[in-house]
């Protein structure tokens, strides 16, 4: 019986709670920095695409969102010719992230990816291409590996040095 | 003329707070459970109560092919009958009331019985399992607890001298009486949330246990019926403790005495949905226990010791 009262009275003492509730629309909740969200592809210093086709996102893709083909410029710059995610299917696990070698495919704070109707949850490459570098500011894959497309000659980049000339050392 | 305005009043009063109590229910329990509850449609979210009602309308009514239609059809009806004939006994002010019978409380019991056969029949004619095992706990847990509430309320009578609820607030004048009934008055708080099946003696309905028991067949208003009464079952016990213990519409003359009786009334319907937010749901044979073997001898004890003392008194 007192038990029962107390459990009463207890439960009554809420009243003075705080609520937990987040009223979503109006209060946004807090996403940090490296959020695992809607996925964008980024643009290097140049506002160049960054991503190279190397498709070694659509192959640690779990569950097959991924879809795009390769190309390539007259420089020999390898890009996308389209770049689908169907985000109906992605569950932001951030394996395409870590996979990529350019930093080019990136997952940023946005949740709020909900459509009427489920083809417009299908993203393009322009849907997909942001105007911006992302979370690596400065970087550009070719400055620092890679092939000569007309960013930085043989041993020209950022942490390389200069090609050894193999006759030069013979005595 | 004058019946018709206050048939009127007495209609609107009990089923709009009914209905009220939709929202009412689920803002109070938000509120002890740290939530914040419906407050989108309309002010603080009063229009929820219009929502619900118009998502009542406009579901599938749904009857069984496998059901006793007839029956099925007229259960919950019965339901909202009995509980709304017994607002018209209860006074919500000195002379704001349907009718003062002068066997009130027997009329109050009497309807109140009549109420198991909606619950029953109401499983019966589901004719699934889970409704009748419903149905049939139903029976016996408000005929327990059914034998005691007439019991605890004869000290009341036996006070006040009368079956008469208008009586029975003006016999508390000098001094309402949960004090000297107190003991009537935990017995029939206990035996109206038995009797309303609410929380945590909502056995014949048991979400978990029976997925909402004799009325899991029920849809559309059929089964608003049953949702209605379920409230009007809540305010008419809440209303008849404040009448029968709480001095009614008796209360400091800067209110009318009509807002009195409403104010204690909400007050017990709040005490309602205080249990349902708290207590958790007792086994079958752990409230028939508690309704034979405890509640049934203290209501008999309180009943000798109460005529003891108003014989001794005169």
């Amino acid at each position: 019986m007192i038990s029962i009262l107390r459990s009463m009275w207890l439960v009554f003492l809420h009243v003075f709670h705080k609520r937990e509730t987040v009223e979503y629309p109006e209060v946004k909740p807090y996403l940090a920095p490296r959020y695992r969200g809607r996925i964008v592809l980024t643009r290097d210093a140049e506002m160049k695409e960054r991503c190279v086709a190397c498709y070694l996102c659509a192959a640690a893709c779990p569950v097959d969102c991924i879809s795009l083909q390769a190309t390539e410029d007259a420089d020999g710059r390898r890009f996308p010719e389209f770049f689908r995610i169907n985000f109906s299917r992605c569950i932001f696990c951030g394996f395409c992230e870590e996979a990529c070698p350019t930093y080019a495919i990136q997952l940023i704070p946005d949740f709020e990816l909900a459509e009427y109707n489920r083809q417009n949850m299908v993203y393009e490459k322009e849907h997909l291409l942001i105007s911006g570098e992302g979370k690596y500011p400065g970087y550009n894959f070719y400055k620092n590996a890679g092939v000569n497309v007309g960013v930085k000659g043989k041993g020209e980049g950022d942490n390389e040095e200069k090609p050894v000339d193999v006759k030069e050392l013979l005595p | 003329m004058k019946y018709v305005f206050i048939i009127a009043g007495v209609l609107i009063i009990t089923l709009s707070i009914a209905a009220g109590l939709i929202w009412v229910e689920r803002r109070l329990l938000s509120v002890w459970q740290d939530r914040l509850g419906p407050n989108r449609v309309g002010p603080f979210g009063l229009g929820q109560v219009v929502a619900d009602t118009i998502k009542l309308f406009f579901k599938e009514d749904w009857v069984p092919s496998f059901s006793d239609r007839p029956v099925f059809i007229l259960a919950p009806g019965i339901l909202l009958i009995t509980i709304l004939l017994t607002f018209a006994v209860v006074p919500f002010g000195p002379n704001f009331y349907v009718f003062d019978s002068n066997i009130g409380v027997l009329f109050f019991l009497g309807n109140s019985s009549l109420g198991v056969y909606s619950i029953v029949l109401g499983g019966w004619a589901s004719n699934n399992k889970y409704s009748l095992i419903g149905a049939m706990r139903a029976s016996a847990q408000m005929l327990t607890y059914e034998v005691f509430m007439g019991l605890s309320l004869m000290g009341v009578v036996m006070m006040a001298d009368s079956f008469s609820f208008c009586k029975i607030v003006e016999a508390q004048k000098d001094g309402w009486f949960f004090i000297p009934q107190f003991i009537g008055f935990i017995v029939f708080f206990i035996a109206g949330i038995a009797e309303t099946h609410r929380l945590p003696f909502d056995i014949p309905e048991a979400e978990g246990e029976l997925i909402a028991g004799y009325h899991s067949e029920y849809s559309g208003m059929k089964f608003g019926m049953f949702f209605v009464g379920e409230y009007l079952g809540i305010t008419l016990i809440s209303a008849l403790i404040s009448t029968l213990f709480f001095g009614g519409w008796l209360g400091p003359s800067f209110l009318p005495p009509v807002f009195w009786f409403l104010f204690k009334t909400f007050f017990f319907i709040c005490v309602f949905i205080l249990l349902r937010a708290s207590l958790p749901r007792p086994r079958y044979d752990q409230l028939m226990e508690l309704g034979w073997k405890i509640l049934l001898p203290l209501s008999l004890l309180n009943l000798l010791i109460t005529g003891a003392i108003l014989i001794f008194l005169k």
